[in-house]
């Protein structure tokens, strides 16, 4: 697998590649639509959803907030039980201790659980590098992986693609890493199903290690806990002889009880469904059942850095649902790999920033790719107040920028609009001169909106941004303030201009 | 009670007919509403783009002029939502305990249909609107402010009014501040879909309670040459029978003739284009 997001756009540029996409306009708006429907029927079904939110984010705050314990505790609790736990600062410390194991077995492949720490890091790129081929088994991870291609959404990584076009990438690309596609393949997603199983099940077969990830991780017992749908991931957990394991740390949880909340919030929220199909836990090793060399890579590859910003460290609390992705009018018009990363949607505009920290352009332009309408704090099951984390995260953007010897454009307007808002007199003042402006638009401008006001055209410059699509009204030719004083609150009736109608634009 | 207007610099310098409204609604309903002066912004548009020392004045000079009232009462869930949630993140910013006690004893601001509704207790207002009318309830109404089912309990009580229900109605518009220039395009492809809900109404008037949104969503209707204006829940809530020059008088649009002569598909085929270009 060659793609990378390294290198991509920032996301207006990426997004308005995006929107010309019409089968991915047309694919996304349809796998979000299903799946929010889904999501909201299950949401709906229970009783105290509010509460259980509550209790989820509360289980991921009390993890956070003393991370450095329940670290040390899970270490303790996994070594105890027979795992090789393994500290890593960043991506390629934990891209190399999955080399180290692997080549300590003398392999050339390992097969993949989904997993989104091992995509953050680049894990594949990293093994393929070394030689080691890495197979992801997740089906959507395997038609991303065999197309080529980029994750385009968290929990359905090839929501971007339809069943034909997955049909064209299994014809064209299975014999090229295994068992080739069937003559007779279609497009029914069961038939589609049934190639991918054939062609994976040769690799479960034969694979000695296998890497995955955890959605938790127990401090008090060592227990990591993989929650999924097809059963592949039961199968890399069980039956090679080695299992790494590559887990953020804020996957810790301090108690087995705990898990509960999460537990319940994650399926319905995620897939839409009121119980996940397969729930594998596994702690340590078990003597003569499953991999008997177990290995947890514990990864902060920017998490303590996200820890250390107040505002913006609840994110951290994030199971990885997707439930904000699929709500997100923004994501469900611009897909996934817009964003630039394996986080894309509103979680991916706060997490990237926070985890990497402000400077490269692609990271600064996502706390901006939101409108704000606050439907992915709505549905996160961990009541991450994303808009709120947004809004901090621009404010961190334009204070890294304070210094600059050139202020942006935007700056200055920013400046002078603040400026101008610092004092009534100074805001009646800029509204007598679009009251002029105002007056000459609607005695010489023709275009009318719909009512009869008048528009002010298309505007140049920066004003375009809006007139290439939209109409402007022209401004009133009296401001609300200008009216209030003249008529004494319309109490009177005032002298000089009319009084009424302005907004309608007529002489 | 002594109540206050906070116009909004939106509705102030662009939108003047709308705090008239606010101003006449009021006035019928006994509150002798007062406008005091010095307002400016809620400083939403800096804060909302990052600018925070930029909008701890601005916030200043909204704590002066709104000192001293019982009540502060908005045209506007989004400015409502700002004064509520955000002044106390821009007072802390500020270093300024006076700023942070100013804010904290600010009097509490209203959203129009919050005051309406809780404040004053009533959803019959005595309007009356003849018209054909859809409802779009703005994000930061429903979900910064939870305004829930007000403005719909103040439609439905106005006479002659005919209410279509919006399809896809809690989704955003696209507007976002600045949103709506530094992604232009995103923007505008969300407002399409939200006009091609609107003109799917057959409604002739949309009616929000943010004229923000309202200026995005009737630019896209404007520039498709749909036949549907956008107006201010606070004027329809202002137009009674006896202010007969406060009912709109232009005639309806018959969207149903338009459907049948072929016209969506060319309206259509305009928002596309304008969503994709």
């Amino acid at each position: 697998m060659s793609a990378t997001f390294v290198g991509m756009p920032p996301f207006p540029t990426a997004a308005r590649q995006a929107l010309a996409d019409t089968q991915l306009r047309h694919n996304l708006a349809h796998a979000t639509g299903t799946i929010r429907a889904k999501r909201a029927k299950v949401v709906d079904e229970v009783e105290h959803w509010e509460d259980l939110r509550l209790a989820g984010a509360a289980v991921k705050a009390r993890a956070l907030a003393d991370l450095e314990t329940n670290l040390v505790r899970l270490e303790e609790s996994l070594t105890a039980q027979g795992a090789t736990v393994h500290w890593a600062r960043d991506a390629a410390e934990a891209c190399e201790v999955v080399a180290r194991v692997a080549r300590s077995h003398d392999v050339d492949e390992v097969v993949k659980v989904k997993s989104m720490a091992t995509q953050e890091i680049e894990l594949n790129e990293a093994l393929q590098a070394q030689g080691i081929a890495a197979w992801e088994t997740d089906l959507a991870e395997l038609i991303v992986q065999l197309g080529d291609d980029l994750p385009s959404h968290i929990l359905v990584p090839a929501i971007h693609r339809n069943r034909a076009e997955i049909r064209e990438i299994f014809r064209s690309k299975m014999a090229g890493s295994g068992r080739p596609a069937p003559d007779d393949l279609t497009d029914e997603p069961a038939v589609l199903a049934g190639a991918a199983r054939q062609h994976l099940r040769e690799k479960f077969l034969r694979a000695k290690v296998a890497v995955s990830g955890a959605n938790f991780a127990v401090a008090e017992t060592g227990t990591l806990v993989v929650v999924e749908s097809e059963g592949n991931g039961r199968m890399c957990l069980t039956l090679p002889e080695v299992l790494v394991s590559v887990v953020g740390i804020e996957k810790v949880v301090p108690t087995f009880a705990e898990l509960d909340p999460l537990l319940r919030l994650l399926p319905r929220s995620s897939t839409g469904e009121r119980m996940n199909p397969y729930t594998s836990m596994w702690t340590g090793v078990t003597p003569g059942d499953g991999p008997q060399e177990v290995h947890v890579v514990l990864v902060d590859n920017g998490r303590t850095r996200a820890l250390a910003d107040e505002v913006g460290r609840q994110a951290l609390r994030c199971i990885r649902c997707s439930a904000c992705l699929n709500v997100c009018p923004v994501y469900e018009r611009t897909g996934g790999h817009a964003y630039g990363s394996v986080y894309p949607g509103p979680i991916g505009a706060i997490l990237n920033p926070l985890m990497r920290g402000q400077g490269d352009p692609q990271v600064d332009s996502l706390p901006y790719a939101s409108s704000l309408c606050g439907a992915c704090f709505e549905v996160c099951p961990v009541r991450i107040d994303i808009p709120e984390v947004l809004v901090h995260l621009r404010s961190k953007v334009v204070d890294a920028h304070r210094e600059d010897r050139v202020p942006k454009a935007e700056a200055v307007a920013m400046k002078s609009t603040a400026w101008a808002f610092t004092d009534a007199r100074r805001l009646a003042a800029g509204e007598r001169l679009s009251g002029l402006a105002g007056r000459v638009l609607t005695r010489v401008g023709k275009a009318r909106l719909p009512g009869g006001r008048a528009t002010a055209g298309r505007l140049p410059g920066p004003g375009a941004a809006w007139t290439g699509a939209r109409d402007l009204p022209a401004p009133p030719r009296e401001s609300f303030r200008a009216w209030w004083r003249r008529t004494d609150g319309g109490r009177s009736e005032g002298s000089g201009q009319p009084e009424q109608s302005e907004q309608k634009g007529g002489e | 009670m002594k109540v206050a207007l906070m116009v909004t610099c939106v509705n102030d310098a662009m939108f003047p007919d709308t705090g008239k409204a606010v101003v006449r609604l009021l006035r019928r309903l006994g509150v002798d509403v007062e406008f005091p002066a010095a307002q400016t912004c809620c400083a939403q548009p800096m804060v909302n783009t990052g600018y925070l020392d930029e909008a701890v004045p601005v916030v200043r000079t909204y704590v002066d002029a709104f000192a001293g009232y019982d009540a502060v009462v908005t045209p506007s869930g989004s400015c409502a939502g700002s004064a509520r949630h955000q002044h106390g993140l821009v007072a802390r910013r500020s270093g300024d305990p006076a700023l942070e006690k100013a804010v904290a004893d600010a009097p509490p601001t209203y959203e129009l249909t919050e005051f309406l509704v809780d404040v004053l207790g009533v959803t019959d207002v005595g309007a009356y609107f003849p018209h054909r009318v859809t409802y779009h309830p703005t994000c930061h109404s429903l979900r910064m402010l939870g305004v829930g089912d007000r403005p719909r309990q103040l439609l439905e009580s106005v006479r002659g009014i005919r209410l279509a229900e919006l399809p896809g109605a809690e989704e955003c518009c696209g507007f976002g501040g600045t949103f709506a220039v530094k992604n232009a395009e995103t923007s505008v492809a969300m407002g399409s879909d939200k006009a091609r809900h609107v003109r799917e109404t057959g409604a002739e008037v949309l009616v929000a309670g943010d004229n923000s949104c309202l200026m995005h969503i009737g630019g896209l209707l404007s520039r498709q040459q749909a036949g549907v204006r956008v107006m201010h829940l606070a004027e329809v809530l202002a137009a009674t029978e006896d202010d007969a020059e406060q009912v709109p008088t232009e005639r309806p649009v018959d969207l149903a003739a338009q459907q049948s002569a072929g016209r969506t598909d060319a309206i259509q085929h305009g928002l596309e284009q304008g969503a994709t270009s």
